[in-house]
């Protein structure tokens, strides 16, 4: 018990350091520290309001969060999550333009989540794959792969498949209203929010309670030693790529089919970096990457208001973010060192 | 002559013209990746000293008048990032990856935060050397407009290579890079070179950002980098740690990523995004063909060798 209160209490105390720090920042920068902090709590959690935008904005990082999350587990570092997502997110949006009107809408939407995982899955199984079999370091090719697919979206949306009615923000056509992903109950937070939580647990099961986990962790832990137990390391690896994928690819599918309609730029808007940050936060545990993603999406959605209210620039959030991931990396050198942390040794 | 003519030609100059325009802040962050990976570690967090150098630079170089003291600027704020990295890094535990990925976070936000007031005001720019005066041709010309800083760039290439290969210090990074417990028992303080690299290869970093903001394309804005900071890390190992050779690697890239506005020039202009994606694709191409799953690269610093 004392264990799990250690892997609570040392990211808490790193959280609350990195607001002190922010404070620091805040006053230096000429506002006052607890009105900032009063206005994030209102723009992040202070409404019904807030907390439809907070939830909303959660659903994507959850899922981004997943494709570094699963990897590290296998002793991987991938930050390809922008890139899955943004494959993701068009593939998902060709489906939708293909079938719009074909099909009921119950069909297409569970193809184009279907298509959204398996190109995700490809994409970052693809990085798993390259680093075990030819050695590639994955870091850099999932890195290197979210610019290509970016490219390639802005190739797509700005050339053959643009429609011609988007001047502005140059985009797909749409993929119909009917095909769009609804709004649980009463509110507006659409279903990419459920989704996601339910990804999230059923991964969380999958890496703490099945034999699968158990020897992604030890393959993690030490490649050799999985080798001669006879664990199969190589797909263990692709396989925790893949999976991490697909759920990057279906955040972009939700972002197309819950908000936009239409694939354009907005698939990556950062969701992807972000979810690099949320992981780490959540020490890859699937479970603990659900309330750190609300609370990132609450940071980021109270940018709005710390504009308005306090004329600080949109970068605060960002700021914000940054020394939260330093301090909770730096924290890490704390796990076993605090004696009164430490779980008393059990008598023999 | 023919228009045509003009044309082919004007594509070539345009690339070798955008290749040392563009490849100058490539050069910068892969020599300081160069040196920080030497040493055994590695610093994926370039492209906040990147950003932080561009947005300090301008800015200093606004309100002084001196594009210079803003280049001095910048190099300052990198090595204090690569400072940051540096200590957080030598805590048991912490992964410099991880830190990397935080503090390119951080660097940027700064960047951001304090850039606003920058983005409309023009800043003096940093001269250049019109190496091109002898020829008539308005394309070479325009080729040949070489900044210092590149010639900065091409100069330390080889001290650096010299540095590594004969100096004292030099050993002492190669040293410590090659194995920490050798290090150890030579009784080098493998913690205090590790620092001293990084900060040193932050500030090469941020000096590559001031070209961004001072020189091409000349103005600070939050779209300002296109992750060449990050590229850093992918440059350095096609370059195989080596710094001269990051000379060629960085002028590829810059041919590469200049491939597409020159043949938008041309009036050549479908697929301008696909050639964006030029210089990422032809480094995972690379990476593909050269990297092995049982041997270790050549040139790789030892310490990496578990992580290949």
């Amino acid at each position: 018990m004392k264990a799990h209160f250690e892997s609570i209490a040392i990211p808490s105390g790193a959280l609350l350091v990195s607001l002190l720090l922010f404070g620091v920042f805040i006053g230096i920068a000429g506002a006052n520290p607890f009105e900032v902090f009063a206005s994030i709590y209102r723009g992040a959690f202070g409404s019904w309001f807030a907390w439809q935008d907070t939830l909303v904005r959660a659903a994507p990082l959850m899922l981004t969060a997943l494709c570094t999350a699963l990897p590290a587990r296998a002793g991987l570092i991938v930050i390809g999550g922008e890139g899955a997502m943004v494959a993701g997110g068009f593939s998902a949006a060709l489906t939708g333009i293909a079938l719009n009107g074909t099909f009921p809408p119950f069909i297409v939407i569970t193809c184009m989540m279907f298509v959204a995982m398996l190109t995700g899955s490809l994409w970052i199984g693809a990085v798993g794959a390259l680093r075990h079999y030819r050695g590639v370091n994955e870091t850099i090719s999932s890195l290197l792969l979210n610019y290509i697919a970016i490219a390639l979206l802005n190739f797509f949306v700005v050339g053959m498949l643009k429609d011609p009615e988007t001047l502005n923000k140059p985009s797909t056509y749409p993929i119909g209203d009917a095909n769009m992903l609804g709004a649980m109950g009463s509110s507006s937070i659409h279903w990419g929010l459920g989704i996601g939580i339910i990804i999230c647990i059923a991964l969380w099961f999958l890496m703490r309670r099945t034999t699968f986990g158990f020897g992604m962790d030890v393959a993690g832990g030490n490649v050799r030693a999985a080798q001669l137990t006879g664990l199969p390391v190589g797909r263990l690896i692709v396989m925790a790529c893949a999976l991490g994928g697909a759920a990057a690819g279906l955040a972009g599918m939700i972002e197309v089919a819950a908000v936009h309609g239409r694939a354009n730029t907005s698939l990556n808007a950062g969701y992807g970096y972000a979810g690099i940050l949320v992981a780490f936060l959540a020490r890859h545990n699937p479970l603990a990457i659900i309330p750190v993603a609300i609370l990132l999406g609450g940071i980021r959605a109270s940018g709005g208001l710390l504009q308005r209210a306090h004329d600080l620039p949109d970068a605060t959030t960002l700021v914000m973010q940054g020394i939260i991931f330093v301090v909770i990396l730096a924290s890490e050198a704390l796990y076993g060192r605090l004696p009164w942390l430490q779980p008393k040794a059990q008598p023999a | 002559m023919s228009h045509e003519e003009i044309g082919l030609f004007g594509i070539l100059f345009a690339v070798l013209g955008g290749a040392i325009r563009v490849g100058t802040p490539f050069l910068f962050v892969s020599l300081g990746e160069c040196l920080t990976e030497r040493s055994g570690r590695i610093n994926l967090g370039l492209e906040g000293n990147l950003v932080m150098g561009a947005m300090l630079a301008y800015g200093i170089s606004y309100l002084s008048g001196s594009p210079w003291l803003g280049v001095a600027a910048a190099a300052g704020a990198g090595a204090m990032l690569g400072l940051l990295h540096a200590l957080l890094c030598q805590q048991p535990r912490v992964n410099d990856i991880a830190v990397g990925i935080a503090l390119m976070l951080f660097g940027t936000g700064l960047a951001f935060f304090w850039g606003k007031p920058f983005i409309q005001p023009s800043a003096p720019h940093l001269p250049s050397l019109s190496l091109g005066a002898w020829s008539d041709s308005p394309a070479l010309r325009s080729a040949l407009e070489i900044n210092v800083l590149f010639i900065a760039g091409i100069v330390l290439a080889p001290l650096l290579a010299w540095f590594f290969r004969n100096a004292r210090w030099g050993l002492n990074v190669r040293c410590a890079g090659e194995s920490t417990e050798a290090a150890l028992a030579m009784g080098l303080n493998v913690n205090m070179i590790r620092l001293l690299a990084t900060m040193a290869g932050g500030a090469l970093a941020g000096v590559g950002g001031s070209f961004l903001s001072l020189y091409y394309p000349g103005s600070w804005n939050e779209g300002l980098s296109s992750g060449q900071g990050l590229m850093a890390v992918a440059l350095v190992i096609f370059a195989r740690w080596d710094p001269v050779k990051c000379v060629y690697a960085s002028l590829l890239f810059g041919g590469a990523a200049a491939l597409g506005p020159a043949l938008q020039s041309a009036g050549i202009t479908w697929g301008y995004y696909l050639f964006n994606a030029a210089p990422y694709v032809l480094t995972l191409a690379i990476m593909i063909a050269t990297s092995s799953a049982k041997r270790r690269l050549p040139g790789l610093p030892g310490v990496f060798s578990n992580l290949k």
